[in-house]
């Protein structure tokens, strides 16, 4: 016993050094994750100054650019599509003479979907010198990074984090996508106005920010909408793999569409389920159900007459997005996602914006940040997910989302 | 002999409490000095926050002898309950510290509550049954923390399990646990300095239980519940004291953790099964009953990923991997005889032959 | 008419859980430790038919061949390598965080080959659904096909377990493991053929789980294995035919509490009743109640 706790006085002293280190060794730290991550730079034969702790004293070579997200566990699928859809967006740039001149370093950290891994990630890319944060992937870390970086004044773009409250009183905090309200009252109305159905049913994730916060606002404005919601149905986050009882209460309640504020990992399940036990009906998505006809082996035929608003289909026939779904192909062997399209835009809303207010590398996180800030109400992007699209100052985005239907097993355009 | 035991124990006591409060003060200068990446300066708060948690666990099952996997069950009423008192008196009491620790006493007592409450009826089961049965029970406090709606208007508060439109709120009136999207906004109030101040507070109590009378019962519980039984030992009693304290304990960490982030949400990943294997996993890997074992490894594992970052995709691989060495290197008979004939002798005794 | 198409929702989802709980009281049973990378093995049978299946393009027998291979081998070698040194520990909760580390691993490893997309999983069953009372009440092929394998396996494993030697071995360590090895029973090769056939079932619950609800993560394993650990305490862990009646009376809890309280509390209600359960019969419902000796 008397040796077991000799044993633990060493690895206490090991972990007290190790503390140390951690602290004292940053600087090293921080140019090791460069050089695992930058391929980038190394490619447009970038050195940055290293050793260097303050991002404001960084010699100016280049913009740091940090993104986050879950690359490990569940949420995995939507953080690696952030992680490729903003490196092949900064590989193009670079490629073609970056920002103004400059070139653009890298750096994506996993937060495997926690709110507290989240913050850690983004204190690992400040103590790398991020300058501007892509990030990040969901809305239940976004909030929690968004107020840290309001504390910073470092200006942040999340691509796909959509509750409102990701924005609120952060006016540091801009999104590329839509927010759930914004979609919930968007779907609510399509389907009134467009008379698509009178009785529908949602089957909605109540363990989730993005899918309850969704659901809340379809309901909301249902209530001024023609049509009827006739089952409202849950599921959560441990209970995803049977549908039948949410569908056959759908079923019962005489539902001529069923509304799917989720993602697609879920809802091409309750689609297989669905034609299984008979059920024919017109499904509804958001932005979250882009991908289902990329699950690899799906059965596509299933999906047959799905509607969903998003802004991005990566099988539409405009030039960008096939320029941008083949050279996504080619790089990480993925079709890419609304996430990825959406990460990929985030990147040259960026660059738009600093390109509009001529912001150099040289600048201080928070006199980069108000320049952006300042930037970002003048600017119109037109990008994968949406064409012209601008930004109040409070953050949210302005674009129109298309209605699509899945006709022959391909994303068209309803008109 | 008496009086050398309990010496002993005084300074068993002290080079924990040293420990802490050294480590304490080295932080403090590197911070102050600058020597604090902001990584690890993120990092203290969830440090306190896990060491806090081992710490109760290890009160459960190290001097309990009981598994339970329900931990961040009891972590997350205290965070849910203290971060709702904090929203709720943001405009009433305006000094954050006084808020804080009301906030936390809060914590400790709903969750110290809820643990006497569900100890009640399970501690009567044993071994894999009490573990199935305790993880039960967090997963039902999460699944009713993702369905629970709480707003507040003039009328006061308004409840519900279904949606926040069924609260049926004034215009003015505002939504403060808002179903799976949590509680969002809750004043950052945590910091180092009080963490570790709750840490010495935790191994206070944890620590002077131990070496109290009730604590000698509560391990003679563990040792033998028969032969405990038969001399007098009110085992209920016992069993329900050591459970509660160490639910309020982890009530405190929830707190602590709540008021960290500014949002706070019941996920699988931080009050789900997964945590409360994570914290058992603190426990394990630093010694069933040794406190100070628990805190070192509750540092060691909550640093690890973050040091790994570097490796980037096969960072959680590398984690894992390392998991399962540790847990051989420090359990397995074989490499423990290995260990006490080779590295002690070298690291230990040579440098007394130098003297 | 909806109950009993809710409860043939149930029978079906519990079927799932069952032959996934057959093999999580196996282990248990004899080896007395929770696996809980059992349901990250059903993951590894899973991503082996899909390889051999859906990327190399080779027959589904060979497929199923593969995977109850691969998921044999790798039970023995996860035995051999994370469980084995730890069997003489002084705790017997070392071994179960060895497990979790290796239930990490094997996600990260899926994670690494496989990526974290969704695939979508081809079913091994080609039966057709059966259609009962004008397709009122449909039963679908996986279901029939699941059932009647718990019930296969459910009775070889009985009968292996009481009537051969290798059994009958396993059955003496699981009593007591110095007895057994003074009575010359090799305790270790007992316990890696224990491994061995619990990980086969893995990878026969891992196809008929995936052909029932088609979708494969690397994550796909770990919540139907909480779930199916829940089943087979809940019938008694380590009976056998616990974990079958266990399993299914899980799934039906589960299907009704949703369709008849509320679905977003169904998880609280099914451990709700698990934890009633457990008061009042605190072994499970098939298990032994052993007495402790003074």
């Amino acid at each position: 016993m008397k040796k077991f706790q000799k044993i633990m006085s060493l690895m206490l002293a090991s972990a007290m050094i190790m503390t140390m280190l951690a602290g004292c060794s940053n600087s090293n730290d921080a140019s090791n994750a460069d050089s695992s991550t930058a391929e980038t730079t190394e490619a447009a034969g970038e050195e940055t100054a290293e050793g260097t702790n303050e991002a404001a004293s960084n010699s100016g070579a280049a913009f740091k650019i940090g993104a986050i997200g879950p690359a490990t566990g569940g949420a995995a699928v939507y953080g690696i599509a952030v992680q490729n859809g903003a490196d092949l967006a900064i590989k193009e740039i670079n490629a073609a003479g970056g920002i103004n001149g400059y070139q653009i370093e890298y750096n994506f950290q996993d937060d495997e979907c926690d709110n507290e891994k989240s913050v850690n990630a983004y204190n690992t890319l400040k103590d790398w010198g991020m300058q501007m944060l892509v990030g990040t992937t969901t809305s239940g870390c976004c909030i929690a990074v968004a107020a840290e970086s309001a504390n910073d004044n470092l200006f942040q773009i999340t691509p796909s984090g959509s509750s409102v409250d990701c924005i609120n009183g952060n006016d540091n905090v801009f999104q590329v996508c839509f927010t759930d309200p914004n979609q919930g009252v968007g779907a609510a109305q399509y389907i009134g106005t467009n008379n698509v159905a009178g009785k529908v049913a949602v089957i909605y994730d109540s363990s989730d920010v993005y899918s309850s916060g969704i659901y809340e606002k379809f309901a909301q404005e249902a209530a001024n909408q023609p049509f009827e919601i006739v089952a409202a149905e849950a599921f959560t986050a441990d209970n995803k793999t049977d549908f039948s009882v949410q569908l056959q209460k759908a079923k019962d309640a005489g539902a001529e569409l069923v509304f799917l504020p989720i993602y697609y990992t879920e809802a091409s399940l309750i689609l297989t389920q669905a034609n299984a036990m008979g059920y024919d009906v017109k499904f509804f998505g958001c932005d979250g159900l882009d991908g289902i006809l990329n699950v690899e082996n799906f059965d596509t035929a299933l999906a047959e007459g799905v509607m969903l608003l998003t802004p991005f289909a990566a099988d539409a026939e405009d030039e960008a997005t096939k320029a941008f779904v083949s050279a996504y192909v080619e790089s990480y062997g993925d079709t890419p996602n609304q996430f990825a399209a959406d990460a990929y835009d985030a990147v040259y809303i960026l660059k738009a914006a600093i390109e509009q207010c001529g912001a150099t590398p040289d600048d201080s996180v928070s006199d980069l940040c108000e320049k952006l800030k300042a930037a970002m109400p003048q600017i119109t992007v037109d990008g994968l997910t949406g064409e012209a699209m601008s930004w109040d100052a409070d953050g949210a985005v302005n674009k129109s989302p298309k209605a699509m239907e899945i006709v022959d097993g391909n994303y068209s355009l309803i008109q | 002999m008496k009086k050398l035991k309990l010496s002993k124990n005084i300074k068993d006591n002290s080079i924990t409490y040293g420990i802490i409060i050294i480590a304490y003060v080295i932080m403090q200068i590197m911070i102050k000095t600058g020597h604090v990446s902001s990584l690890m300066q993120g990092l203290l708060v969830p440090l306190c926050v896990y060491i806090i948690l081992a710490v109760s666990l290890n009160l459960t099952v190290g001097i309990l002898g009981e598994l339970s996997l329900g931990h961040a069950g009891f972590m997350c009423v205290g965070a849910f309950t203290g971060a709702f008192f904090s929203k709720c008196m943001q405009d009433v009491i305006t000094i954050d510290l006084l808020r804080f620790i009301l906030a936390i006493l809060i914590g400790a007592i709903s969750a110290g509550i809820i643990g006497l409450l569900i100890g009640m009826p399970v501690l009567r089961l044993k071994g894999d049954y009490l573990a199935i049965v305790t993880l039960a029970f967090g997963e039902i406090i999460k699944n009713i923390m993702n369905v629970l709606y709480i707003g507040k208007d003039d009328s006061g508060l308004h409840f519900s399990m279904k949606d926040s439109l069924s609260l049926g709120l004034d215009a003015e009136g505002t939504v403060i646990i808002n179903g799976a999207q949590g509680i969002t906004g809750t004043p950052k109030n945590s910091t180092f300095t009080i963490g570790v101040i709750l840490i010495i507070l935790t191994l206070f109590i944890v620590l002077n239980l131990i070496h109290s009378r009730d604590g000698r019962a509560i391990m003679s519980i563990r040792d033998n519940l028969i032969a405990a039984e038969s001399i007098g030992i009110n085992i209920t009693k016992y069993k329900l004291m050591a459970f509660s304290i160490s639910a309020a304990l982890a009530g405190i960490a929830g707190v602590l953790y709540s008021h960290n982030l500014s949002s706070l949400m019941a996920t699988p990943k931080n009050f789900g099964y997964n945590m409360s294997i994570m914290i058992l996993v603190f426990v394990v890997l630093g010694g069933i009953g040794n406190i100070r074992g628990s805190i070192i490894s509750a540092v060691i594992l909550t640093l690890l990923p973050e040091v790994l970052r570097g490796l980037s995709n096969y960072r959680m691989l590398i984690y894992s991997i390392v998991l399962i060495v540790m847990m051989l290197f420090n359990w397995s008979p074989k490499l423990i005889n290995l260990r006490e004939k080779y590295s002690l002798k070298r690291l230990f005794k040579k440098p007394k032959e130098v003297q | 008419m909806s109950f009993i198409s809710y409860l043939i929702n149930g029978i079906s989802l519990g079927s799932v859980y069952a032959i996934i709980a057959l093999g999580y009281t196996m282990v248990y049973g004899i080896a007395k430790m929770l696996n809980f990378a059992h349901g990250d093995v059903i993951m590894v049978g899973g991503f082996a038919v899909f390889f051999a299946v859906s990327m190399q393009g080779l027959p589904t027998f060979a497929g199923m061949l593969l995977a109850v291979v691969l998921c044999t081998v790798l039970g023995i070698a996860i035995e051999y390598i994370a469980y084995r040194p730890l069997r003489q520990a002084a705790s017997s909760l070392a071994v179960l965080i060895t497990a979790i580390g290796v239930s990490y691993f094997l996600q990260n490893i899926a994670l690494l080959i496989f990526g974290a997309n969704t695939k979508a999983f081809t079913s091994v069953v080609t039966i057709p659904a059966l259609k009962l009372a004008d397709e009122q009440i449909i039963i679908s092929g996986e279901t029939i096909v699941t059932i009647i394998s718990c019930i296969i396996i459910m009775t070889t494993l009985t009968l292996f377990i009481n009537k051969t030697k290798a059994g009958q071995a396993m059955l003496a360590v699981s009593e007591d493991k110095g007895a057994a090895q003074l009575m010359g029973i090799n305790v270790n090769r007992t316990i890696s053929l224990t491994f061995a056939i619990g990980s086969a079932l893995a990878a026969i619950a891992g196809m008929l789980l995936c052909s029932a609800y088609p979708s494969l993560t690397p994550y796909t394993g770990s919540m139907p294995g909480i779930k199916a650990f829940v089943a087979a305490v809940f019938g008694g862990i380590g009976s056998i035919p616990g974990a079958l009646i266990g399993g299914i009376v899980l799934g039906v809890i589960e299907i009704l509490s949703k369709a008849y309280i509320s679905s977003q509390l169904s998880d609280a209600i099914v451990f709700l009743v698990l934890i009633v359960v457990l008061l009042v019969k605190p072994t499970g419902i098939l298990g032994k109640k052993i007495q402790e000796k003074v």
